[in-house]
């Protein structure tokens, strides 16, 4: 079956993801030369849905759809009209009959955009819904990790932070899992999911054991809107115990690449100098890759529509 | 026609435990000694059984009558099989005075298809500050007395109300949760609310409510019955305060004891119920309790919800199923399963139920009510929603096979259902 959306990793097959960084892997290199423009998406309707505020993720997509050639178009649904009391499902329907190609959704709430994607006819693609899922975060994170070390599979990964509220975290977890990595996720007991650990990776609670000769470093935001009341006593404690600082990242092993979906928190989750030394950090890596990654799976999206399109009228 | 003859059947008899062929006759809307001259109605060899009464429906009058009336509901129990129908009083506004709970049984008497008694708010408008005026409302017809899914976190207003209650031998029905830790959940944690995101709680949530409500009775000496247990965890808490000899009883919700939080899949929000569905592990927990006699009774838990308040993501949508039309079928799921015969599933579904609230149906005995119900266990078949009397469609067995129905529901031998 060829994907119709991009929901989530959990759905996906390895050599679906295979498939999207090599695609990905030809767009980076594009976009670093001189033509950067192409017509692989010319003519369709882009609509980027964003029902949470963001401004990296939404400039990435919104770049990455120019650079195919769609017509972006940008809500802030925000400030529309769910403000006036329309339903999800109704701003859906809405949009649905001005047939667009693509809708590229954020939303506050685990499985709103597996709802959207229900009620409309064209590909949907998940922006992060909740805690659930970021599956392009998760793509753009495995493509840095294969171009710095030359491969995907039988790494030693640390995700290190607030497990529980994070949709990256979770999307990683499942790509790096199916791409067969050793996972370890490293965090307080009070921002680990229950039985997180029937989910294939080993629980760290102390970050120095937790990064013992590790091949990466995720780091994940300490989300602090998310933080309905005292899951940690208090920032500095936090910094204390699970900040990335040289101390703790020399337990790693020496090549070891330090990740972070951004925007950082310095000198909550991470030191400032270990973010910016360029021997280390690949996080403007990863954020360059974000583009080539929204590109690959916008591009993939279409082509299967455009596809199945042509199968139904045969 | 309240006297009859139903002839031809199998005589599903809770109180004794058996299933006899043979007849049933009628006379003056009672169980009477057989008489061959009253007029006969033949059962063509299907099942007889006392009829359901449901403990804690809701009907949505007064204030969302677009849910469900005392009309609908009554056709929908009447269908169902349920002829006591026992309603609570979690409306907008909350049936917190005698003015209130007079409105709704007038609704009730003029409209509803069963037979319907009210329960009152515990506390006004159901927010654990005051106590309601429990004497006047129990005058009024009250039938007993609940918060339902609002938690009074005030002991001090709790034992109040509890010591104040059993004084007019009030019964209780209380929802054991504990409101801390339950805040904000729409699942049970584990690793299927970890792999959907959905925010949750620990089942340890229940005992921890349970064991507070059984200390508060302890304390006060009320008659209790707990609404709804889901959870293994709070078995044991339930067993020692029978053997200490409390006045407590307690309940189990169809839905808890045929679906599991896998059911919920890519976030149906049908399958969003209060409290969440639990592991398989809990539901067959809750089967072998309610076979054991530790859980006493089994009840709908209907909870109509219109569509919009449906169709939005998970976390969002409203909690609650309706069930008075599916109750029967789902829970002779358990019969088919061999979990429990017909009548133990009776016991839970009619007598237990009857006798908690004090009154007589429930039972085959002579001079007992005629509200019985004819069914048959065994014809499948597969549930569309929008076949069911309910205002409300939301049911999480559409689509679903399932197996026996009912053919005929009298209520004082007055035929109010014939399929």
């Amino acid at each position: 079956m060829q994907l119709q959306h991009l929901l989530g990793i959990e759905p996906l097959h390895p050599h679906n993801i295979t498939a999207i960084l090599d695609l990905a892997d030809h767009y980076a290199d594009q976009n670093r030369s001189g033509v950067r423009k192409s017509d692989a998406l010319a003519g369709c309707t882009q609509i980027n849905m964003f029902f949470e505020n963001s401004t990296r993720t939404q400039a990435s997509f919104e770049i990455a759809g120019k650079r195919l050639g769609a017509d972006v178009m940008n809500m802030a649904m925000q400030a529309s009209s769910i403000k006036k009391g329309e339903t999800l499902i109704d701003t859906a329907l809405t949009l649905n009959a001005m047939h667009p190609d693509l809708l590229v959704v954020r939303h506050p709430h685990s499985g709103a955009v597996d709802l959207l994607a229900q009620k409309v006819n064209c590909a949907v693609l998940n922006a992060g819904d909740g805690r659930h899922e970021h599956p392009t975060q998760a793509l753009l994170d495995a493509l840095t990790i294969r171009r710095s070390k030359g491969r995907l599979h039988r790494l030693n990964i640390a995700i290190c932070g607030d497990i529980a509220h994070s949709r990256v975290a979770r999307s990683n977890l499942i790509l790096l899992g199916k791409m067969e990595n050793r996972i370890r996720l490293v965090g307080p007991e009070t921002l680990m999911p229950a039985e997180i650990g029937a989910f294939g990776a080993e629980v760290f609670h102390d970050m120095e054991e937790g990064l013992k000769d590790v091949d990466v470093v995720m780091m994940l935001r300490l989300q602090r809107e998310r933080m309905d009341g005292g899951f940690i006593p208090s920032e500095r404690e936090y910094y204390h115990r699970y900040g990335l600082n040289a101390e703790k990242l020399s337990h790693a092993k020496p090549d070891a690449i330090v990740m972070h979906p951004g925007p950082m928190n310095r000198g909550v989750e991470i030191d400032g100098e270990i973010a910016d030394d360029l021997n280390r950090s690949v996080i403007q890596e990863q954020v360059e890759m974000g583009v080539s990654v929204r590109m690959a799976a916008m591009d993939i999206l279409m082509r299967n529509r455009r596809q199945a399109a042509t199968e139904a009228k045969l | 026609m309240t006297s009859l003859r139903i002839t031809n059947v199998h005589l599903v008899d809770p109180e004794h435990q058996t299933v006899e062929f043979g007849n049933l006759s009628i006379k003056n809307g009672r169980i009477a000694a057989d008489d061959p001259a009253l007029p006969s109605f033949d059962g063509q060899r299907k099942y007889l059984a006392p009829g359901i009464v449901d403990m804690g429906a809701k009907v949505c009058e007064p204030g969302e009558r677009h849910k469900e009336s005392f009309r609908s509901a009554g056709l929908s129990a009447a269908a169902g099989g349920v002829t006591t129908l026992v309603t609570r009083p979690d409306t907008d506004p909350a049936i917190d005075s005698p003015e209130t709970l007079e409105f709704a049984s007038r609704r009730a008497q003029a409209t509803c298809a069963v037979r319907s008694y009210q329960m009152a708010a515990l506390t006004k408008g159901r927010l654990g500050k005051e106590m309601t005026e429990i004497g006047f409302l129990q005058d009024a017809g009250a039938i007993a007395f609940s918060d339902c899914d609002a938690v009074i976190t005030n002991t001090k207003v709790l034992s109040r109300a509890l010591t104040y209650a059993r004084q007019l031998g009030a019964l209780i029905i209380g929802h054991p949760q504990d409101p801390g830790l339950s805040e904000g959940a729409a699942a049970t944690s584990g690793k299927f609310a970890t792999l959907r995101a959905i925010p949750a709680v620990s089942p340890m949530a229940e005992r921890l409510g349970l064991e507070r409500d059984l200390a508060m009775v302890e304390m006060t000496g009320a008659k209790y019955h707990a609404d709804q247990l889901s959870t293994a965890l709070a078995l044991p808490s339930l067993e020692r305060a029978k053997r200490q000899g409390l006045d407590v009883t307690a309940g189990v919700s169809i839905h808890h004891l045929t679906l599991n939080e896998l059911d919920v899949a890519d976030y149906r929000s049908f399958f969003k119920v209060k409290p969440p569905l639990r592991s398989e592990e809990d539901r067959l927990a809750m089967i072998s309790a309610l076979a054991s006699g530790l859980i006493d009774i089994i009840s709908s838990m209907h909870t109509p919800q219109d569509e919009e308040s449906k169709r939005l993501p998970y976390e969002q949508a409203a909690s609650g199923a309706v069930a008075l039309e599916t109750l029967l079928p789902a829970a002779l799921r358990l019969y088919h399963a061999e979990h429990l015969d017909l009548p133990q599933l009776f016991r839970a579904l009619s007598l237990n139920p009857s006798r908690r609230l004090g009154l007589d149906s429930g039972r085959l005995s002579l001079g007992a009510p005629a509200d019985l119900i004819l069914f048959d266990p065994d014809v499948p078949f597969v549930l569309d929603r929008f076949s069911l009397q309910s205002k409300s469609k939301n049911t999480p067995f559409d689509g679903q096979r399932l197996q026996g129905r009912v053919l005929a529901t009298f209520v004082g031998g007055q035929e109010v259902y014939a399929r």
